[in-house]
């Protein structure tokens, strides 16, 4: 590696337009998101073909805000990193496409990134990395457990079997009709609610690292509707922390056996619902007596954002990983796989 | 002037490179697939055999739909991208009025169109100097064909999606319909190319997609609001 090193990074999988740039790895020099959230509210959820059409609208002039953010230019960038996957393909093609561009442009090396790798490392931004480490992916799309032996290996010891934790709660915000985006509403609730119904928690069979959702939200569902039926006044503040209870009670109970049992140095929590305020507490207090460090990213490197992409993409690039003028959009990349396959180019 | 110009809007794929004016090389592709990972292989390809590099151009156009939407959005995306890296201009130039083009030496009337299905077409009018008769827009092809019926004069048909309202043109204008082969009823990219050389380019951030139409989502959410 050259004595300092930048790398750029898009990002264009969901519903923010953002491009930023890291510095030697892990120093962050900017981070631009242009969010669409206010454009989706309106329709109750992300939709596609609108947040495709905002991608085109906002993708160079968030790239011009990175560059002038940071006083830097094309020309100084060592390479361009993309999320290639997963995500919405019309939205990730903004992003791939404008990758390509700037690398054929400038004659710069272009590296496809997956987006939960991102997620990952958003938090080497904030501390080095000791392996072996866990990470616990929790998101509207995602729910993993993931192992992570070195640098750009992933291992994934547990998934969820159905809906994601982010769905989850973007289903239950609904049905109490509250506002999207329903995660952070639903934390906000149940800080001044308590746990007052006894929610079930899916831990399936003996040792699975594997989540299950979907009954706690019929759960939770079933229950209101119930209360409907007989008059009963259930406060949505206490149907929100009843909920979240039994989700964060399995998801850091499960990350924390799964960290004793691979004895890792650190347990990392990742993507949109690690910014949720009762499942941090809840793993502070599982991990306060624990050997394993445990690493919560600031809420700005939680939710979507191209530092994350950036820092594991300048990995990948340091590890020899390159993109062809044919990369493409990914809509179902696995992360096994985009692991393996990076190892594989060394 | 050394423009690129780049077309995936709609079934065809093209990419040409125009050296002061005369077209130094063009490659076209007329199959609606993986125009996302086909496109800068063939830039790469052109502008390589060419001897082209990037620095040398001044100019990048691109179709601007209508069209695929993602087929726009990439083209448009692309050619945006490159513009602000090499920091050139970019324009836009409308994938009808690059079809219609192809028509330019007919004495009449010229209409391309797209199909839009369930009986919608993207179209327009134009003279044969280019100038436009009737805009663009997204019509059902019954009432736009009865639109053109009253014009009296002949209207050459270009469309590859010609098939499915071959019937129907036939039927309402018969003998004022001239319907050409293949060749002709798609855009080429010189053409868009040396269509951009005269026009004067806009705030590249500014240039979007024209989809003539829009999300369905949101379509319905407006319809919503005004029942309200
Ligand atoms: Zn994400």
């Amino acid at each position: 590696m050259k004595e300092n090193q930048y790398v750029l990074a898009i990002e264009t999988s969901c519903d923010e337009t953002a491009v930023a740039i890291v510095k030697n790895e892990t120093e962050l020099v900017t981070n631009i998101v242009a969010s669409q959230i206010e454009s989706h509210k309106r329709f109750g959820g992300v939709v596609p073909e609108i947040a495709s059409r905002h991608h085109i609208e906002q993708m160079t002039i968030t790239l011009e805000e990175a560059l002038s953010d940071a006083g830097m230019t094309l020309d100084d960038m060592d390479a361009i990193t993309v999320t290639e996957g997963p995500g919405l393909v019309g939205a990730l093609l903004v992003g791939v496409n404008a990758a390509k561009s700037i690398a054929f442009s400038k004659d710069k090396p272009l590296v496809g990134v997956h987006h939960i790798a991102g997620h990952i490392y958003a938090n080497r931004l904030e501390k080095e990395f000791e392996f072996p480490l866990l990470s616990l992916v929790v998101s509207g799309g995602h729910t993993e457990l993931v192992l992570m032996r070195e640098h750009g290996s992933f291992e994934i010891i547990g998934e969820t079997r159905d809906d994601a934790a982010g769905e989850a709660y973007d289903k239950v915000a609904r049905t109490l009709k509250l506002p999207y985006p329903g995660g952070p509403q639903i934390d906000r609730l149940a800080q001044e609610g308590e746990e007052t119904i006894d929610f079930p928690r899916a831990w399936l069979e003996d040792g699975s690292y594997d989540f299950s959702f979907s009954g706690l939200k019929s759960a939770v569902i079933n229950r209101l509707h119930k209360a409907k039926q007989r008059d009963e006044y259930l406060k949505p503040e206490d149907v929100a922390a009843s909920f979240q209870a039994s989700v964060v009670d399995v998801l850091s109970t499960k990350a924390y056996r799964a960290a004793e049992e691979y004895g890792v140095k650190q347990m990392i929590v990742a993507g949109g619902v690690a910014a949720n305020k009762g499942l941090r507490a809840a793993l502070k207090e599982k991990f306060k007596d624990s050997e394993t460090e445990l690493l919560i990213p600031p809420l700005h490197l939680c939710t979507d954002n191209a530092a994350m992409i950036a820092a594991a993409g300048a990995v990948a690039f340091n590890q020899g990983h390159r993109a062809g003028w044919d990369l493409n959009a990914n809509p179902g990349l696995d992360l096994e796989l985009y692991g393996s396959r990076k190892h594989n180019s060394k | 002037m050394n423009i690129l110009a780049i077309d995936t809007s709609n079934y065809v794929m093209g990419v040409a490179v125009l050296k002061e004016g005369a077209v130094a090389g063009e490659y076209v592709t007329n199959i609606k697939k993986n125009h996302s990972i086909r496109l800068m292989p063939a830039i790469d390809q052109v502008m390589k055999e060419t001897g082209t590099k990037p620095e040398d151009l001044d100019r990048i156009a691109v179709a601007h739909g209508p069209g695929s939407y993602t087929g726009v959005r990439i083209g448009l995306t692309t050619a945006k991208t490159m513009a602000w890296s090499l920091g050139i201009p970019v324009v836009g130039v409308s994938s009808l009025e690059a079809v219609a083009r192809q028509g330019a030496f007919f004495p009449g009337y010229v209409c391309p169109f797209f199909d839009a299905r369930r009986g919608l077409v993207y179209t327009g009018l134009y003279r044969a100097d280019m100038t436009i008769e009737k805009a663009e827009q997204n019509i059902l092809m019954k009432d736009w064909l009865n639109q053109l019926k009253d014009l009296g004069e002949p209207i050459l048909f270009l469309s590859q999606d010609l098939k499915v309202h071959e019937e129907q043109i036939k039927d309402i204008l018969g003998e004022q319909a001239v319907l050409p082969n293949a060749p002709y009823q798609y855009a080429r990219p010189s053409i868009i190319a040396s269509s951009a050389q005269e026009l004067e380019p806009g705030p590249l951030h500014e240039l979007v997609p024209n989809y003539l139409r829009l999300p369905e989502a949101e379509a319905k959410w407006l319809e919503q609001q005004e029942k309200k």
